[in-house]
């Protein structure tokens, strides 16, 4: 079975948001919320600072603690490559899975409902990448299944350095950066 | 140094969470102090005070659904998607402390309401017939009536510490992620429950026995306290930080000076003189008690929206 993901190359990205764009229009995303954004991670001391530019959204997390926590059963896993999603129609906007996700990755739509990324699942479904990925002009960002050791994904993680977010937490988050 | 820049800017969650506001900390407040009220009158029914004309027994199953129904709708004014409330209870979600949460208040009204018809408010007894003829029922069943009594106390433990594990169950926010939690909060809704009928009660006996179980509940309050905040201290960086928003940060005025010294260490002294008959009981260590509580749940919610594992606010 497949198990979706994405690797980020952040010696590539240059946080042109066009992702943080293409998904705002894909989804038609409201004003003034994001289902992705740009980070700017920096770490060092002067004059020896580095700087991590991040793509980042939805973590898909293995274990998902906001699919747990859910009282309604509206936040679930997609039978299709482990997506995280939310069935807008059971949501009761309780909050609790904004409040369980390491990543504050979720939001209330102005409708009510928790909305967040979905991997474009409607995209991919039919045979395209999530809007982000499609839309790169670096092309720093990869999507696919990671339980097949012959995707791109999977050869870009067994060939490169790379880390996930907050691993700490314990989700087990499928979205990867290389360094 | 490290600093982490990110352009989002989604209402309510940057640049901390602030999702639960004052209907969430009302909402926990009230469910604690109905948890301990269904305590204090389950174990006052178990003993047949019921029995006594002067006995809260008579008021405190009404007051304690009045109260409860308040925070159900603090509960329900706090849902973004208020016409999906239903969606709760088309469902039971086994891994989702909130679905147990509901289902357990739905339970709770029940008890509640049979512990009620054991004695009821006069105005409720002669404005309704059918609630006198089966309190009548109930009488004839005094080994129901004990039963009543325990489930009472059961579901009351079950709801006292579920707002705690409601909040204990969120491992992305380090100050809620604490074992402690359902029992503090449940210590500090028998405490403030045994205030709050402190307030009212007229029978001596019990007056003097709600004022020296306060104090037993303040104390180990106190010490369940010292724990979580121990609990944070020798956990990961994220819990410490946590525990500093508390200790020093800037939830600590409100923590230091409402929570343990206004709602817990104040009125221990008070009532200790109280019980030991050295000054005369007054409304002043209860109400105290009920205001510390309330706080309490103000600083938990709001410090732990702050909380978080890799960037912390209002630290200094």
């Amino acid at each position: 079975m497949a198990r979706y993901g994405m690797v980020i190359d952040t010696t590539k990205c240059v946080g042109c948001m066009d992702c943080v764009v293409a998904c705002k229009t894909e989804n038609d995303v409201p004003e003034g919320y994001n289902r992705d954004w740009i980070a700017y991670d920096a770490r060092g001391t002067y004059p020896t600072l580095h700087m991590e530019i991040r793509s980042e959204r939805c973590n898909h997390c293995d274990n998902p603690p906001c699919v747990y926590c859910c009282p309604c059963g509206a936040s679930h896993v997609h039978d299709r490559g482990g997506v995280v999603l939310v069935h807008h129609e059971k949501c009761s906007g309780c909050k609790a899975c904004i409040a369980a996700c390491p990543y504050d990755a979720r939001f209330i739509h102005p409708e009510g409902y928790a909305d967040k990324c979905t991997f474009c699942i409607h995209r991919v479904e039919q045979g395209l990448p999530p809007a982000c990925v499609a839309v790169c002009p670096t092309r720093c960002m990869s999507f696919g299944d990671l339980d097949d050791p012959a995707s791109g994904v999977s050869r870009l993680l067994q060939a490169r350095r790379n880390h996930p977010l907050t691993p700490e937490a314990g989700t087990k988050p499928q979205i990867f950066y290389l360094t | 140094m490290h600093e982490l820049d990110l352009t989002r800017r989604n209402p309510l969650i940057d640049p901390s969470l602030q999702i639960w506001g004052w209907e969430t900390s009302v909402y926990l407040f009230l469910g604690g102090i109905v948890a301990g009220m269904m305590i204090i009158s389950g174990y006052f029914l178990f003993r047949g005070r019921y029995r006594e004309t002067e006995s809260t027994s008579t008021i405190l199953p009404f007051l304690s659904l009045v109260l409860l129904s308040t925070g159900m709708l603090a509960l329900f004014l706090d849902l973004e998607y208020k016409v999906h409330v239903w969606r709760m209870y088309a469902t039971f979600q086994v891994t989702s402390p909130m679905s147990w949460g509901s289902w357990i208040l739905i339970l709770v009204y029940p008890a509640l309401f049979l512990n009620m018809l054991v004695r009821q408010p006069h105005w409720i007894e002669t404005r309704i017939p059918l609630f006198e003829r089966w309190s009548a029922l109930l009488h004839r069943h005094p080994v129901g009536m004990k039963t009543v009594g325990i489930v009472n106390m059961l579901l009351g433990g079950m709801l006292g510490i579920y707002t705690g594990v409601l909040l204990s169950a969120f491992g992305a926010r380090p100050l809620w992620n604490s074992p402690v939690l359902g029992f503090l909060f449940l210590v500090s809704g028998l405490s403030s429950a045994a205030a709050f009928v402190h307030l009212f009660a007229r029978n001596r006996w019990e007056r003097e026995l709600l004022a020296k179980s306060d104090n037993a509940f303040l104390t180990i309050e106190l010490f369940v306290l010292a724990l979580f905040v121990i609990g944070l201290i020798t956990s990961t960086r994220a819990h410490q930080d946590a525990a500093l928003l508390l200790l020093s940060g800037v939830y600590a005025p409100v923590f230091w000076v409402f929570v343990i010294g206004v709602g817990i260490l104040v009125p221990l002294f008070l009532q200790t003189l109280a019980v030991t008959h050295r000054i005369a009981h007054s409304a002043i260590p209860p109400v105290l008690v009920i205001v510390g509580g309330l706080i309490l749940r103000f600083v938990i919610v709001a410090a732990g929206q702050v909380s978080h594992w890799t960037r912390v606010a209002g630290l200094p």
